[in-house]
């Protein structure tokens, strides 16, 4: 038994070395996503979209003739877990670069061990917190809250409304959605006339609709993921509400479409571009990466490529252009991130700088309404 | 416009009461027969959403026909869980019985993930979807296929546990198990029953309410604990007064959720639940000696 198990790891290792001479030494990537548990909405895309473009990558023969290796663990959104599976990339699989983790809590916990050990981290979450201030390792691809709120009050702003009511989910995305909507509102000349929350898992949401059916509000914010929003759609036909209502960008999937069914027509939401990849204008910059991400996602999944796949998709682009000008170590990974400019990916053009690790600017997010059970881009 | 408010918070209110109290009278009459809590009752509520929407999507039947079908199917898992989980037990102690319900429920909850994944689904409503208008509040047809459900439970069940020999024979278990068997009731049997009406019960609940509030794998778990605190609040009869402990939480949650904060709404009935079993453990109706029944 001895002696097979000898022979055998001599096998192995000299085919490594064989292997090793005709090819330059594949550049470890690690990932960690939520692909399980109450995040999984987010993690499952993401670890899809890695695996298939580090795929399509070594398929066309690696990066300057490195291939690369994806090593994706799960977290189940677990902060604890997502600290121990990073200190495991580093410390035994000896990557030189981290995409992940899916959710904003993760996130603010890995990054002391990133910044001790001097791997760059590409996070897929979207809290502005994560590089504000700025953390030498630290960068982001999901576009921040403060982005999507910009885009409804501008809208607003346009329309001579002032007056609005806010309906935000009790949990994190909610909490850092009503901060942000709270401290943009004066900016914009906006006052908030009523502020209200609901539970992740309630079931109704007639009772905070009908007090600001009761404000003077002249239109309503909510911001949550699925289902509360789609309950809170039906709520308000149910209640005969007619104020505009804007959602997040939490539910810019078809998903919430066909939740809230007929309730769902004429609510506006602020969404990436990758929803309405089709309609967009030739000239747009980010269309030809869009269109490859959704027909590379539907050609090897058989379903809708969603942002949140996007953020991977730009997570591990960003790497292979970094990887493409020479950098093959952590340190010179970080520094090529750093100097991105132009990079018209799936979350927005990304122009990365010693000053802004987050690199999105307003034009990542597109306003898009619900009409006839499909979106349609809000001039 | 006050009075507008308040008549369509107390209206939402009994809709989702009306819930409350169908699950709550679940968790009693396993209760009354048993002894034990059954937190796998929340678990049957969501089987009776989930399998709704099995029997119409998958396997196409009409509403008429998937309904039926989905409760006898809860009846079914309800009937398989005591035989394989509560009857094995060789000692059975409250406390290990409790202990068990808890780990079916994990169970149940577990597989219908694996089944039908972590999405949310929504159900078709059963007759339309245009809001009707009372008094300046509005309401949806569901709303009313709720009461109306309701209140003919609670009328059934009255008609079984006080005119029928099964349901009288289930009475006695709740008196006195051990005089029961005595006179010749099959106190195993009646244990038995008991289960596969609270499964019936709870998917009722949950197949009514599914076109309202959508349903997914998980949404057993705050409905199950709600209706547990509307059966605690009817001092864990199986009639009207669990119905009734329902409805009034549900009506002091929505009125809580508009008039104070909408942040506190679970901590509402959180804290009834708590006052009511520090202050008047026998339930708000009950005599200090209460008739469990």
């Amino acid at each position: 038994m001895r002696i097979r198990f000898v022979t055998f790891m001599t096998m192995v290792v000299s085919l490594c070395i064989t292997t090793a001479s005709f090819a330059a030494a594949p550049i470890k990537i690690g990932a960690l996503f939520a692909i399980t548990g109450p995040a999984a909405f987010l993690g499952e895309p993401e670890r899809n979209t890695a695996k298939m473009v580090v795929d399509e990558i070594n398929k066309a023969g690696g990066v300057k003739g490195h291939l690369l290796e994806l090593v994706a663990y799960d977290t189940s959104g677990d902060a604890t877990k997502a600290v121990q599976l990073a200190t495991r990339l580093i410390k035994d699989d000896k990557v030189v670069a981290i995409i992940g983790p899916s959710t904003t809590g993760e996130t603010m916990a890995v990054i002391p061990v990133v910044e001790k050990d001097h791997i760059p981290l590409i996070s897929c979450s979207a809290g502005s917190k994560i590089t504000d201030p700025v953390k030498h390792w630290v960068f982001k691809t999901a576009q921040n809250d403060t982005l999507a709120v910009g885009k409804i009050y501008e809208y607003l702003q346009r329309h001579k409304q002032s007056k609005v009511a806010i309906l935000t989910v009790s949990d994190g995305f909610g909490a850092s959605g009503r901060e942000q909507l709270k401290a943009q509102a004066g900016k914009y000349g906006i006052s908030i006339v009523s502020d209200d929350t609901y539970g992740p898992k309630d079931t109704d949401m007639t009772a905070q609709l009908t007090k600001i059916r009761g404000s003077q509000a002249q239109a309503i914010i909510c911001w949550g993921t699925n289902p509360g929003p789609a309950l809170i759609a039906k709520n308000a036909r149910q209640l005969g509400i007619r104020i505009p209502l804007f959602m997040s960008h939490g539910v810019s999937s078809k998903k919430f479409i066909e939740l809230a069914g007929e309730a769902a027509e004429g609510i506006r939401l602020p969404s990436g571009k990758v929803l309405v990849a089709d309609m967009l204008s030739k000239s747009d910059a980010q269309k030809k990466s869009l269109m490859a991400f959704v027909k590379d996602y539907n050609n090897h999944y058989r379903a809708e490529g969603d942002h949140f796949g996007g953020h991977a998709w730009d997570a591990v682009m960003l790497i292979k252009t970094a990887v493409e000008q020479g950098a093959t170590s952590a340190a010179s990974i970080r520094d090529q991130l750093e100097k991105t400019r132009n990079f018209h990916g799936i979350g927005g053009t990304f122009n990365y700088s010693a000053q802004d690790h987050a690199g999105l600017g307003k034009d990542a997010f597109v306003l898009v309404e619900v009409k006839n059970k499909d979106w349609v881009i809000v001039k | 416009m006050l009075f507008d408010q308040i008549l369509q918070y107390c209206l939402s209110g009994l809709s989702t009461g009306a819930i409350y109290g169908l699950i709550g009278v679940g968790f009693s009459i396993i209760f009354n027969a048993t002894g034990i809590i059954n937190f796998a009752q929340g678990e049957f509520v969501m089987l009776g959403g989930m399998l709704t929407l099995l029997f119409l999507e998958t396997l196409a039947l009409p509403l008429w026909a998937a309904i039926p079908c989905a409760i006898a199917a809860s009846m079914v898992a309800g009937l398989l869980f005591e035989r394989l989980a509560i009857r094995p037990l060789r000692q059975p102690t409250p406390i290990n019985l409790v202990i068990i319900t808890i780990g079916g429920s994990i169970l149940i909850r577990g597989l219908a993930m694996l089944a039908w994944g972590k999405d949310t689904h929504a159900l078709p409503p059963f007759s339309g979807n245009d809001p009707i208008s009372i008094l300046g509040a509005t309401i949806l047809p569901q709303h009313i296929w709720i009461l109306v459900v309701t209140v003919f439970i609670v009328a059934v069940n009255r008609f079984y546990f006080y005119h029928t020999i099964s349901g009288k024979a289930m009475r006695a278990c709740a008196y006195n198990r051990r005089a029961a068997g005595l006179v010749g009731i099959d106190v195993r049997r009646m244990v038995l029953f008991s289960f596969v009406i609270s499964s019936a019960l709870g998917s009722i609940a949950g197949l009514i309410v599914a076109p309202l509030t959508m349903t997914s794998y998980d949404v057993g778990i705050m409905l199950g604990l709600k209706g547990f605190c509307a059966a605690i609040i009817g001092g864990m009869s199986s009639g009207i007064a669990t119905v009734i402990g329902g409805l009034l939480l549900g009506i002091l949650e929505s009125l809580g959720a508009g008039l104070i904060s909408s942040g506190y709404k679970d901590a509402i009935a959180f804290i009834i639940l708590l006052l009511i079993l520090v202050i008047r453990p026998q339930g708000l109706f009950g005599k200090a000696e209460s008739e469990r029944v």
